[in-house]
């Protein structure tokens, strides 16, 4: 399966020599590394080409990596149905940069790309109605953004007087704080209780545990 | 006979030989003259909380719950509780689930339209308080920030038995209050 992958990577970089900077395969699954400038043809290609067949594009979505530059990616999953494949395409964009729309290859990045507008800020070249698809109308931000503050910055309360729901600065009582010292992703960086008997070897467990 | 807000909260007589008594007074009252007297605001908290209508208002996960006390296993259509689909029509309003800062301008219009008295029921930890999305950046902290809530039902989501107990406790607070005052 691994090598099958590897053979088709290395057939789109071969095809694409001027688009495609890089091809992997991690843990079953090719990912190809595109320029975003070219995305729109990798696309098409991916789509069109007999070996590929990718005719469904199952979902574009936006990373941010703050410490990075550029800090963004956008990734685009396809899935072939003919060839019982997947792949992944990353690009690499910042907040000024903007991405070539892919409206024209798949209708269905429509409002992915405007959910990554929404939720990352990452601007598309050439989308028909690029607007904010989930957050509040009037909405300030781009909340999946690493540096947007948990509780953003409003908050509603209907007014009696003005009859009507009221936008305020955000006012809480008590600040965001995490118990969840155990939990495996985040907290302690250490064993976690338990985790030594995996490590214990088999000679320590024979001589009732170390 | 004046309304009088002491005779309201007297407490209803338990089932029993009193209890049987009375209604059989009634009913020879009733046999004889063709009429009986009853208290105008009891009379009417009676026709209330006979027939709560809720405006359907499911928000998020706590509205399955919601379906299931309305469906044949816990059938509140037997306390007099229909779904209605129009705010116009109904009595309460059951706000099952997240309220979102987007959500809260509308909610507050169909709580607007509905015709006095009206009622709210808060269901689950997001509409009583925010609950998971306490601090999140687009949900409302309580949905009592957008509307008057009259009984909070807690749990995440509360099981069908729990929004039942919750709409027992309502029918118990409207049986509390008199017509001509709130």
């Amino acid at each position: 399966m691994d090598l099958a992958l590897k053979e088709l990577g290395n057939y789109i970089a071969g095809q694409l020599p001027k688009d495609v900077s890089g091809t992997t395969v991690k843990l079953g699954e090719l990912l190809v590394f595109a320029k975003a400038e070219s995305i729109t043809r990798v696309l098409a290609f991916l789509r069109d080409d007999v070996n590929c067949r990718f005719k469904q594009l199952v979902d574009v979505c936006g990373v941010d990596y703050p410490e990075r530059t550029p800090r963004f990616d956008v990734v685009y999953n396809l899935l072939s149905l003919i060839n019982n494949n997947r792949i992944r395409v990353k690009v690499e964009t910042d907040e000024a940069t903007p991405v070539p729309t892919v409206t024209g290859v798949f209708s269905s990045a429509n409002w992915w790309e405007r959910e990554a507008w929404d939720l990352f800020g990452i601007s598309f070249s050439g989308h028909p109605d690029l607007r904010r698809i989930l957050t509040d109308y009037g909405f300030d931000g781009h909340p999946l953004r690493k540096d947007f503050p948990l509780t953003g910055y409003v908050e509603v309360r209907y007014n009696d007087e003005l009859k009507r729901v009221v936008y305020e600065p955000v006012k809480l009582t008590q600040e965001f704080r995490s118990f969840d010292f155990l939990s495996p992703w985040e907290g302690v960086q250490g064993l976690l209780p338990g985790d030594e008997k995996v490590e214990a070897d088999d000679d320590d467990v024979a001589k009732g545990g170390a | 006979m004046g309304v009088d807000p002491t005779a309201a909260s007297t407490k209803q007589l338990p089932s029993g030989p009193a209890h049987d008594a009375l209604l059989k007074q009634i009913t020879g009252e009733l046999h004889d003259k063709g009429f009986v007297v009853a208290n105008i605001d009891k009379l009417a908290n009676w026709a209330r909380t006979g027939s709560l209508w809720p405006m359907t208002f499911g928000l998020a996960c706590c509205a399955v719950e919601m379906i299931h006390a309305y469906m044949s296993r816990y059938d509140l259509d037997r306390f007099g509780v229909v779904p209605r689909p129009s705010p116009r029509q109904s009595d309460v309003i059951i706000v099952a689930g997240t309220l979102t800062n987007k959500m809260a301008p509308a909610f507050r219009k169909v709580y607007d339209q509905m015709a006095e008295p009206r009622y709210v029921i808060s269901m689950g930890s997001c509409a009583n308080g925010g609950g998971y999305y306490h601090y999140s950046y687009s949900v409302v902290r309580g949905c009592d920030r957008v509307v008057p809530v009259d009984v909070y039902v807690p749990g995440c989501p509360p099981t069908a038995e729990a929004l039942i107990y919750g709409i027992l406790q309502l029918k118990k607070k409207i049986n509390r209050t008199g017509v001509l005052w709130r």
